[in-house]
């Protein structure tokens, strides 16, 4: 159906190839070349040539980007490039947080199926077919599940990666079964030819079915509730870049394909069948952004883990998102982008400053974070932007994140109904959130440290994350910055 | 030239957080020379507006997708305010000069966290854009936890998060509001003055007016939602607790008038009906004002705790100040603000006298303790300014607060005349707990005699630092001077509450 020939078709996933090839490449070299190197060494040299492949896959986006028609099954559009450009950069910043990590003795197959992940995350976000999505979404998960386990010698890492594949094999079957009733429905597996076979139809129990399928299987990769309960044990247990991993590119990733499933199963059209058709699937997103936003806010309130308590603030960040997607307009699909990006970059660099004082002090809990101010004043002011930033104070990047995405929803012409009752629970709620983000900086600021020590941070972590750092104040004093990128408003 | 004191300030907090240790003792020397610095351009920029109306000071493209703009001015209560800021954070500079003499007192923090505060203050004061306005309050709000957690006395994380997660929510009611009125107005400006020209629909008015105005309220320790004023002045070390009182709490009351009231003035017309004779949200939040001026009073007369007294006194005065802004008069408007510039100085003033100069010397602030201690004669210096404070807080006339506090019964007279009365027995009630806490701590008739019946000779204490006295003679000074001559400010406050638009100046008719 689609014209799409090989030749035009290699050009469209370049980007992918070149990961794909920067990957064997990896293992070429660190099985090959360096297999008698010492262990860092084989970690540098991965995780170099991860980053370089990474950055070469962005370049060649931003220098020569293939648009295509919003109705193929591989879509190229700026707002898709912007994502996959985002997620590569996201990438690259994980990698370059990993060349300390001790946590495996395989440096050259993690960095390997980090890209391959990555190669999922691009493809997601550019699939516009069921089965492409599909397929796109296994490769990620699988990649995700082999990575949660990599850390061999700890338990908690074995028994994190089981309950994530588990559940997500579970959800993956129940969005396949979703996805089946949706083609038996239109006859289609495009997005495009289902929204327009679906404009023609009414509401059917079958319908009903399909969507709540699709729900579980999509609210599964973005942790809201009641699909979250993977989430707070993977974020505990799997090492740290691999966390920081699953709390950014592959969040990005899993938002942006909810945004165009919801383009889809939402008709545009305003009449009454296609609204009520619409409402369905409105309200089963507001229902688990209600609840994500309620039960992630609140069990965040009492954890003692800062992994776990980052786990649930991410929870109660997919209940915000889940709003714009529920609001259904391009301004609200591209608010979601920007903040689905941003708040990927802060958590990363939170993951980041977490590894660190994990690697010194062994432990993620509060306590452990007592008095790094006196151990580490800059490390810790990085803490405090990223913290902040999540919390939704300006003029920090998370706050423009926030209003954008908010006022997004309210101007949306389908929310007149629900926008602001949402958009205020969601401000009160985020009012508490301030309490747990300063639950850590307390610890951080406040507590006297048990071990005076100054804390050591290798040059290039400490250069990375103050990177971040100024990457996530900078955009938060200049917002409009990347407005020919991801465009605001 | 206003705009400076912005800059300044946030410059200043920049390079104190990136200050060398090797300097740690010059830190409190380079924040006073900033916050002098800024004390500096208010002045001057108060002077050169003289007889001005609104100044504009910047108007540059922020997010121009969203219509947001960067855009400062400062009229006449703006500029009241920024003065009043520069004063507050000179004095409490001065207050906290002892921050720095230990190498773990982490003073470049401490003075890193005040200016960023007075930085986001001064913003707030200036902003005309409601964005910017917003960024400026909650840029103001997070220093606030971290000076009282770090450096604080009495349950001090308790009263810093209490502190700060009460902000956070009033902020958030605001910006609920504030994104309501902007989606409602076609989402092209959130400049204020255009936005106040939008006819929001009654209904839309009705919730949104007190939905912003209580979220300010809340940061103006408006009663019933004024718990966290008592307990974080008292955490807070002294310098905090002057910069609460004396700016922060302005903050609130200034949001009240220029954002709630001027964007949403219908939501102060009355419902239609009424109940108890309470027929508006004007009257609501009157009632609620009058309630914590005599409530305030009442408690602040029952307090053991010198700190508490002054931190309930604080809830009393900030009511007339909201009084003064719901009577919709002239004169009421004109001396709540007066109200705000008073109050500042002089709960600056008295947290100064209570917090630095009596506490760091005898270590109680128990007014049962300090009645045995023979203030009077072994600290005549502290004894005699707080007689001066007490008496400007109790409105004596020669001092500032009497010149507001006078106007804004003149105005609550006018427009409701039983609350103006309550409001009245509210300040007699001040005269009493302020007379009560003198005698206690300083004047005490206790004998000074211990268990044995011998008599105990009168401590020896360190003598007042030329800081403290520095401070004490700033802040008396200024009430002194605007007492004996309110029109130095009133001549700037009076022909910007004429500008307010007309809506909310329709009271007492």
């Amino acid at each position: 159906m689609n014209s799409l020939n090989y030749a035009s078709l290699f050009q469209l996933t370049l980007p992918e190839t070149i990961l794909e090839v920067f990957s064997l490449l990896i293992l070429l070299v660190d099985l090959g070349f360096l297999r008698k190197s010492a262990q860092s060494t084989r970690m540098t040299a991965a995780c170099v040539l991860g980053v370089i492949g990474s950055l070469a896959a962005a370049i060649c986006l931003v220098c020569c980007p293939q648009f295509t028609s919003n109705t193929a099954a591989l879509v190229s559009s700026p707002i898709v490039v912007a994502a996959q450009i985002g997620i590569l950069l996201l990438t690259a910043l994980v990698l370059l947080l990993s060349f300390k990590a001790r946590f495996s003795r395989n440096p050259g197959e993690f960095v390997t199926v980090v890209l391959l992940a990555t190669t999922g995350m691009l493809l997601v976000t550019a699939a516009r077919d069921l089965l492409l999505i599909f397929i796109a979404l296994e490769l990620l998960s699988l990649s995700l599940y082999i990575l949660t386990a990599f850390s061999k010698s700890s338990a908690q890492s074995a028994e994190a990666a089981l309950k994530y594949c588990l559940f997500g094999g579970m959800s993956a079957a129940l969005m396949l079964f979703g996805f089946t009733y949706l083609y038996g429905l239109t006859g289609s597996t495009n997005l495009a030819e289902i929204a327009a076979s679906l404009a023609t139809q009414g509401v059917t129990p079958l319908l009903i079915v399909a969507l709540v399928m699709v729900a579980a299987g999509l609210g599964f990769k973005v942790a809201a509730v009641p699909f979250h309960l993977w989430a707070p044990d993977t974020y505990q247990g799997a090492p740290a870049p691999v966390t920081a991993l699953i709390a950014s590119g592959s969040k990005v990733a899993s938002f942006a394909v909810l945004v165009a499933v919801t383009t889809a199963v939402v008709p545009a059209a305003a009449s009454s069948q296609a609204s009520s058709q619409g409402a369905s699937w409105t309200v089963l997103l507001l229902t688990m952004a209600a609840a994500s936003i309620l039960l992630g806010n609140l069990a965040a309130l009492v954890q003692t883990s800062v992994r776990r308590l980052l786990a649930y603030s991410a929870i109660a960040h997919a209940g915000y998102m889940l709003l714009g997607i529920a609001a259904n307009t391009p301004q609200s699909g591209t608010a979601v982008l920007y903040y689905a990006l941003t708040y990927a970059l802060t958590t990363i660099g939170a993951f980041g400053v977490i590894a660190i004082v994990e690697r010194t002090t062994g432990s993620d809990n509060l306590d452990a974070f007592a008095g790094l101010s006196r151990r580490n004043p800059l490390l810790a002011g990085t803490m405090l932007v990223f913290l902040l930033s999540l919390a939704g104070i300006p003029p920090l990047v998370g706050f423009w994140a926030k209003f954008n995405l908010f006022a997004a929803v309210l101007r949306a012409p389908s929310t007149t109904v629900w926008g602001l009752g949402f958009v205020a629970a969601a401000l009160a709620a985020s009012a508490v959130s301030l309490y747990y983000y300063l639950q850590v900086l307390k610890r951080i600021y406040v507590l006297k440290p048990t071990n005076e020590e100054p804390l050591e941070v290798s040059p290039l972590e400490l250069a990375t994350l103050v990177l971040i750092t100024a990457a996530v104040v900078a955009l938060g004093l200049f917002p409009a910055a990347l407005a020919s990128w991801i465009p605001l408003g | 030239m206003l705009a400076y004191t912005i800059y300044l300030s946030f410059a200043g907090a920049l390079a104190l957080a990136f200050w060398p240790k090797a300097l740690a003792k010059s830190a409190r020397v380079f924040a006073l020379l900033v916050a002098l610095a800024g004390l500096g351009f208010a002045l001057a920029g108060f002077i050169a507006a003289a007889g001005q109306g609104s100044v504009a000071l910047a108007d540059l493209a922020w997010v121009p997708a969203l219509g947001i703009h960067y855009t400062l001015a400062a009229d006449g209560i703006s500029r009241v305010l920024v003065l009043l800021t520069g004063l507050a954070a000179v004095a409490g500079i001065l207050f906290s000069w002892y921050i720095g003499d230990k190498p773990g007192d982490r003073a470049n923090e401490f003075f890193a966290f005040f200016l960023a505060l007075i930085g986001g203050v001064y913003g707030v004061f200036l902003s005309v854009d409601l964005f910017l306005l917003f960024v400026f309050y909650e840029i103001a709000i997070v220093p606030k936890y971290f000076l009282i957690a770090i450096w604080g006395s009495t349950r001090r994380e308790y009263g810093a998060m209490k502190l700060a997660l009460y902000s956070f929510a009033g902020s958030a009611m605001v910006l609920i509001g504030l994104l309501a009125a902007y989606a409602a107005a076609g989402s092209h400006t959130m400049n204020l003055q255009t936005l106040a020209q939008y006819p929001f629909p009654i209904s839309f008015q009705m919730w949104a007016f007190p939905l912003v105005f209580t979220g300010f309220a809340i940061l103006a320790g408006m009663w019933p939602f004024h718990t966290w004023a008592p307990t974080g002045h008292v955490a807070a070390p002294t310098a905090a607790s002057m910069l609460l009182a004396g700016v922060v709490m302005k903050l609130g009351a200034y949001g009240c008038l220029r954002v709630a009231m001027t964007l949403f003035p219908h939501g102060l017309d009355p419902w239609g009906w009424s109940f108890l004779g309470i027929d508006s949200w004007r009257m609501v939040f009157a009632l609620f004002a009058v309630i914590g001026i005599v409530y305030g009073a009442a408690v602040a007369l029952v307090q053991n705790d010198f700190k508490f007294v002054i931190g309930y006194s604080s809830v009393s005065h900030m009511g007339l100040v909201l009084l003064g802004l719901l009577t919709l008069t002239q004169i009421g408007i004109d001396g709540a603000v007066l109200q705000m510039f008073s109050h500042g100085v002089l709960a600056g003033l008295l947290f100064a006298t209570v917090g630095r100069i009596v506490y760091e010397r005898t270590h109680t602030r128990d007014l049962g303790l300090l009645s045995k201690l023979q203030l009077g004669k072994a600290m005549p210096f502290a004894a005699w300014l707080f007689v001066i404070a007490g008496m400007a807080s109790m409105g004596l006339p020669g001092f500032s607060g009497f010149v507001a506090e006078v106007q804004v019964l003149i105005g609550a007279w006018r427009a409701f005349p039983w609350f103006a009365g309550v409001a009245g027995v509210g300040i007699v009630v001040g005269i009493a707990y302020t007379w009560r806490a003198m005698q206690r701590a300083f004047f005490s008739d206790t004998p000074a005699v211990d268990a044995s019946g011998a008599a105990i000779p009168i401590p020896v204490y360190e003598p007042v630092t030329w800081a403290e006295k520095a401070g004490v003679f700033l802040l008396a000074g200024t009430s002194l001077l605007i007492g004996l001559y309110p029109r130095l400010l009133l001549d700037q406050i009076v022909p910007a509450v004429q500008a307010l638009p007309h809506a909310i100046l329709t009271g007492g008719h």
